[in-house]
């Protein structure tokens, strides 16, 4: 399997904040991939700036190739990126087909014209778009919208797709309808990388896992084992008041993992 | 003091000595500069600091000129009362489309001031009386003491006499309270109405002036060409105006006058060298011009005053007021432990989508309550109900057992409430004391014409002495003069903390205060909230960061899809199997 | 007034009509693409029809040389970021994407006698000269602050008009012009006269507003621009270049104002500074539209082109005041309905 995305020491400031720190992050082909934590932590300005929508420093690599800072989203997009973003960016008034059908304007830039299949292969996924192919986009619910917004990233036929919060406002047995998808995806060669604050949900269908906190990676490791190890929980809810205490200087925290996870240099 | 006068003295001996010295043509130039520059001073604080644009100030120079102009041939009355009765018409029609025209929404005002400038362009030209295109003519001298007013050499005194007034009040306002007003007009008029600036009233005032300046200019106008037509109170004029201001600086007073100086001087080089060179000139002013403001807007977005002040070493700060002005009257606090602010019921839906529904909270004196929960679960909606910039559809809000819900956020800071933002809303050009400074902006009185004439500053002294003792409280005293801007993220929350408590709360709203933060300015900021806490005020606030609200809380409230999921200490709430679900999800 | 002067008013007036809901429809796709108001799209009308005259009459338009010389300074600046990048070999395609269309129509320009084409060739050519100005205006001037407020790009806007302006009436002299009529014939309609050359004009300005929905609805770049319009971040998202959808949009409107000065240029005569009121109408009808809606900008249009029409024979001196005046009260019901401009910048 090779390296499809490597990320070394990546920065990212927004405004005044330094959004993200120093971060690594791989993710090799055919791998799903989650990137979990609370919110703030950084994860949607790190899914912005990997799509090129934000500048940052250090160093990008994607399939072999270093990503620069002037590559633009449409040439990321190109080859082989695709972002679902946390607020979907449908197009409203537009409807479930033309939507679907923009989503393959980059490969149509590119000489393809396989369109008419590629959208047989969406409704094949998601049997509802195809029910609602003739309706605005604004008039889909929650669920649908999520739906549409995968759809259309998948009509550029990527071979990374990137999700933010892909399970954010759905029902639980919608999340798992959705996340069931990924399994299905990643069979037929799309690398996911997930970015989520659902932790349980996407860690049952990942490989690979980091726990990202305020900008850093402070744990990472298999899927399974990060389920397992309590110091996720940690990184949600806080450390328990008796442990801490934000008034006086605080050690670096011990991490109590359990020995298959890594924590973070 | 002297700093800011100084200048003014010094245009003043020029505008005297300037007719002694320069061949009559200059001196005309000269007057037309000066014109144009009372024009300029009113939309510089209009667009350039209120974030107004007019293309429409050429019709109040020409309602300023033909009233005067109509007063004075027709009915042979002195020209004094033409300016009395100009200024009264643009008074009049000033208020009447600001009401109108001031609460259209981003772009839209532009285009309002465009459509009543051309309306009003042509009325002169339509209007029986008012001499059609071809307009009127032989308007007497203005006589001040038995002296007449005769040639361009004795306007130029008369000229820079009111340039000198204008600049000098207006200079005075930007400096006191309601100046302080003005300058959130362009960005952050959510963050005024919260400080309890009535914005609307603001910028209606910030409208009218601009108006009397053009107004005047037009009267001195129409005296000095003693003939009024309608064709230099045209739109393209209009045009001019706002290009002077871009040119010349678009936020700073002196820039006024620097860019009409640069306009009407570039104008009468080109049509002085160009016919040389080319054999007619017209087209290519224009085209000059075009390309000028351009390149301007490209490279230079503040104008050219600012680049020029860059190059000047930078100026004192102000001194700070010495004298020991009397403490502002404080709130009553209410005992530790009494409920301040209760919710109860609320619901707020957007169209389909329910983001708030019967959710209930509490917030005593003295503690410290925290509002968390996953993305999407309906946080900031509340926060939108409770500090007024929304309204709830069902349920009730009171604070200290008065009615809340429904009310503006500038009634419920007066009455004791009072905020930070998510996204720091500092003026970031102004000085940390300044911007403290606006906290107490309610508890102030001066109006517009006192704090022009510089009358109001016992009460100016009262306020910054206020500002300047919260900021010393959260421990940035040594930043009283540094400006909002260059502070790091941290600081500059405790400064929105410092501006809230100028308001005297009886009750903080801190929307995610430690976002962005590091861990050493999160201890700061722990320690601040810590000391609120035991001087009695009520905090709620909104938060992400798990360990800060873990540590501070003495009471959490967990919100999931838009209602109220739990509430306890934060002990139980770590323990709380339910909250653990919704925190780290649930899948089926 | 008897019902031939009636007809005829109205003939009048939805000829003019015609011309303003073009005009219209530039400014809304304009404006909804890339925030733009773009108050020199009467000055691409213009252009068209003073080129045209000037082709007509066997002379090199001065507008051939803006466009060699625009295309040149794109090209420049485009060969300069590619430098910047080291992509040297992006540099022979940019040359002849950039330079190839000018270099051929000034060479038509200089060595062919221009008066003896047939009319046809020379509106295509007029076409050809005017159309690319909208793109290269938009790479020379507004790509470098596409993000910034739509207050600044007004204000820009304002200034490109002076410059184009000064431009024409360097390139073009301070005399009016007529082209010729592409059909001097009346027909007779029962009692009523109707001008061929009108109903040219108005057929034609139908056929447009049809082939532009079309390009909307059905195919992929028409969507593309839409979807820009209503979604910028979803279209980057989509891999929608920013600037190709800034581009397409200038280069519709000139397309547009350049056949719109073809199509008046018999019916009225045109000067140098014609375009900032045929801009104005235009923009008035965009404004009752909302800014956003096509088919109420070309309704208003229409009925501003038959108020005026009327308006000027009932010599009515307050005809411009109560058109100013309405849109006042229009842009209130607009703020009232989209409160959430507040324009940060």
């Amino acid at each position: 399997m090779s390296r499809l995305l490597d990320v070394r020491g990546l920065s990212i400031n927004h405004g005044k904040v330094e959004a993200v720190r120093g971060l690594d992050l791989h993710l090799d082909e055919g791998q799903i991939v989650s990137l979990i934590g609370p919110n703030g932590a950084g994860k949607t300005t790190l899914m912005a700036a990997l799509i090129g929508l934000l500048p940052s420093t250090g160093s990008v690599a994607y399939d072999g190739q270093p990503l620069l800072h002037h590559h633009s989203v449409a040439q990321r997009i190109d080859r082989g990126m695709a972002l679902v973003p946390e607020s979907r960016e449908l197009f409203g008034p537009m409807s479930v087909e033309d939507n679907l059908r923009l989503g393959a304007f980059s490969r149509h830039r590119q000489g393809f014209r396989d369109h008419n299949k590629t959208l047989d292969e969406v409704f094949a996924l998601f049997p509802r778009m195809h029910e609602r192919r003739a309706q605005a986009a604004y008039t889909l619910s929650g669920g649908e919208r999520q739906m549409l917004a995968i759809g259309r990233a998948l009509m550029a036929k990527p071979r990374l797709l990137m999700l933010d919060e892909p399970s954010l406002g759905l029902a639980p047995r919608v999340i798992g309808e959705i996340f069931q998808i990924f399994e299905t995806l990643r069979q037929t060669g799309v690398s996911i990388l997930l970015v989520e604050q659902n932790a349980r949900a996407a860690l049952k269908i990942s490989d690979y896992g980091y726990v990202l906190e305020i900008g850093e990676i402070v744990l990472e490791g298999s899927a399974q084992a990060l389920a397992q190890n309590p110091r996720v929980v940690e990184s949600y809810l806080g450390r328990k008041p008796a442990s801490a205490d934000l008034l006086t200087p605080q050690p670096p925290s011990a991490t109590a993992g359990a020995p298959i996870a890594t924590p973070a240099a | 003091m002297t700093r800011r006068l100084l200048p003014l003295f010094l245009l003043l001996l020029a505008a005297g000595l300037a007719p002694q010295v320069l061949p009559a043509f200059h001196v005309t130039l000269l007057n037309y500069i000066g014109l144009y520059s009372l024009v300029a001073l009113g939309l510089v604080l209009m667009t350039g600091i209120a974030g107004m644009t007019s293309f429409g100030q050429a019709a109040f120079v020409g309602i300023g000129a033909y009233a005067t102009a109509v007063l004075t041939t027709q009915y042979g009355l002195s020209p004094w009362l033409g300016l009395l009765a100009g200024l009264t018409i643009t008074l009049v029609i000033a208020t009447t489309l600001g009401l109108l025209t001031l609460r259209l929404a981003g772009h839209y005002l532009p285009i309002g001031t465009l459509a009543w400038g051309l309306a009003l362009f042509y009325l002169f030209g339509n209007l029986p009386g008012l001499g059609g295109f071809g307009g009127i003519q032989n308007l007497p001298d203005i006589r001040i003491l038995g002296w007449d007013i005769r040639n361009d050499a004795d306007f130029t005194l008369v000229i820079a006499v009111a340039l000198v007034v204008s600049i000098w009040l207006l200079d005075n306002l930007l400096h006191s309270r309601q100046g302080r007003a003005i300058r959130t007009l362009k960005e952050s008029a959510g963050m005024a109405e919260a400080m309890g600036i009535n914005t609307a009233r603001s910028r209606l005032q910030v409208f009218i002036i601009a108006a009397v300046l053009a107004s005047l200019s037009g009267w001195l106008y129409a005296h000095l060409q003693r003939v009024v037509n309608p064709t230099p109170f045209s739109v393209v004029m209009g045009i001019e105006y706002l290009f002077m201001i871009v040119l010349g600086g678009v936020a700073s007073l002196w820039g006024a006058l620097l860019g009409a100086a640069l306009l009407t001087l570039i104008k009468q080089v080109l049509q002085d060298v160009l016919p040389q060179v080319f054999g007619h000139s017209d087209n290519f002013e224009m085209i000059f011009f075009g390309v000028l403001v351009i390149l301007v807007l490209q490279y230079a977005r503040g104008g050219l005053l600012p680049v020029l002040r860059a190059c000047l070493p930078a100026p004192r700060p102000q001194p700070l007021p010495t004298a020991k002005a009397p403490a502002l009257p404080k709130r009553p606090v209410p005992p530790r432990g009494a409920p301040l602010l209760e919710a109860e019921g609320l619901v707020k839906r957007f169209g389909g989508l329910v983001a708030n529904k019967d959710m209930s909270l509490k917030v005593n004196g003295g503690e410290i309550t925290a509002l968390i929960g996953p993305n999407g679960a309906g946080k900031s909606t509340l926060f939108n109900l409770l500090s007024g910039v929304l309204a709830p559809n069902d349920g009730k809000i009171t604070f200290l057992g008065q009615r809340i819900d429904g009310l503006s956020p500038r009634a419920i800071a007066r009455l004791g409430v009072s905020r930070t933002f998510q996204h720091v809303r500092l003026l970031p050009e102004m000085s940390v004391l300044e911007n403290v400074a606006l906290g107490a902006h309610s508890r102030g009185k001066a109006g517009l014409l006192r704090s022009m004439l510089h009358l109001e500053r016992g009460e100016e002294a009262a306020l910054l002495t206020e500002a300047t003792r919260q900021i010393e409280r959260v421990g940035l005293a040594d930043y009283l003069h540094t400006p909002a801007g260059s502070l790091p993220l941290g600081q500059q929350r405790i400064v929105e903390i410092a501006r809230a408590l100028c308001s005297d709360p009886l009750l903080v709203l801190l929307d995610e205060p430690a976002a962005g933060l590091r861990y050493g300015e999160k201890q700061a900021l722990a320690q601040l909230l810590e000391q609120l806490r035991r001087e009695g005020l009520g905090v709620l606030l909104v938060e992400h960061d798990m360990e800060f609200v873990m540590a501070l809380s003495d009471h959490i409230v967990v919100m999931e899809f838009g209602q109220r999921l739990a509430s306890g200490t934060p002990l139980e709430i770590q323990e709380n199997p339910a909250v653990l679900a919704a925190y780290l999800g649930g899948i089926e | 007034m008897d019902t031939s002067i009636l007809a005829f008013l109205a003939q009048d007036g939805l000829t003019t009509g015609a011309i303003y809901a073009l005009v219209a429809l530039a400014l809304v796709l304009v404006f909804s693409v890339t925030r733009t108001i773009l108050v020199c799209q009467g000055d691409f009308v213009t252009y068209s029809a003073l080129t045209l005259a000037t082709l007509q009459l066997g002379l090199v338009p001065g507008t051939v040389w803006l466009l060699m010389g625009c295309s040149i300074a794109a090209c420049l600046l485009d060969c300069g970021c590619a430098l910047k990048h080291r992509h040297w070999r992006q540099i022979p395609g940019l040359l002849v994407r950039y330079l190839s269309l000018p270099l051929v129509l000034c060479g038509v320009a200089s060595y062919v006698d221009l008066a003896t084409l047939p009319a046809a060739l020379q509106i295509i050519m007029t076409l050809a000269i005017v159309t690319p100005l909208g793109p290269l205006l938009y790479r020379l001037v507004y790509q470098r602050v596409a993000e910034t407020s739509v207050l600044l790009l007004l204000i820009i806007s304002v200034a490109v008009h002076i410059a184009l302006v000064g431009i024409s009436l360097q390139m073009f002299g301070a005399e009016g012009v007529r082209t010729h009529a592409l059909a001097d014939t009346v027909l007779m309609l029962g009692d009523l006269p109707v001008g061929v050359q009108s109903l040219l004009v108005i057929a034609s300005a139908l056929v447009l507003i049809g082939l532009l929905y079309a390009f909307f609805g059905h195919t992929l770049y028409g969507k593309a621009l839409r979807a820009t319009a209503l979604n910028r971040n979803g279209a980057q998202l989509v891999g929608i270049p920013t600037q190709l959808a800034g581009k397409s949009a200038f280069g519709l409107a000139a397309f547009i104002g350049a056949v719109s000065g073809v199509l008046i240029g018999p019916l009225t005569t045109l000067y140098y500074d014609s375009g900032f009121l045929i801009s104005l109408k235009g923009f008035v009808a965009a404004i009752f539209g909302g800014l956003a809606s096509y088919p109420l900008a070309a309704v208003s249009a229409f009925l501003v082109g038959v108020l005026e029409s009327f308006a000027n024979y009932g010599a009515s001196a307050y005809k411009e005041v109560i058109v100013f005046t309405l849109v006042i009260p229009v842009l209130l019901w607009l703020s009232l309905k989209n409160p959430h401009i507040e324009e940060q910048h």
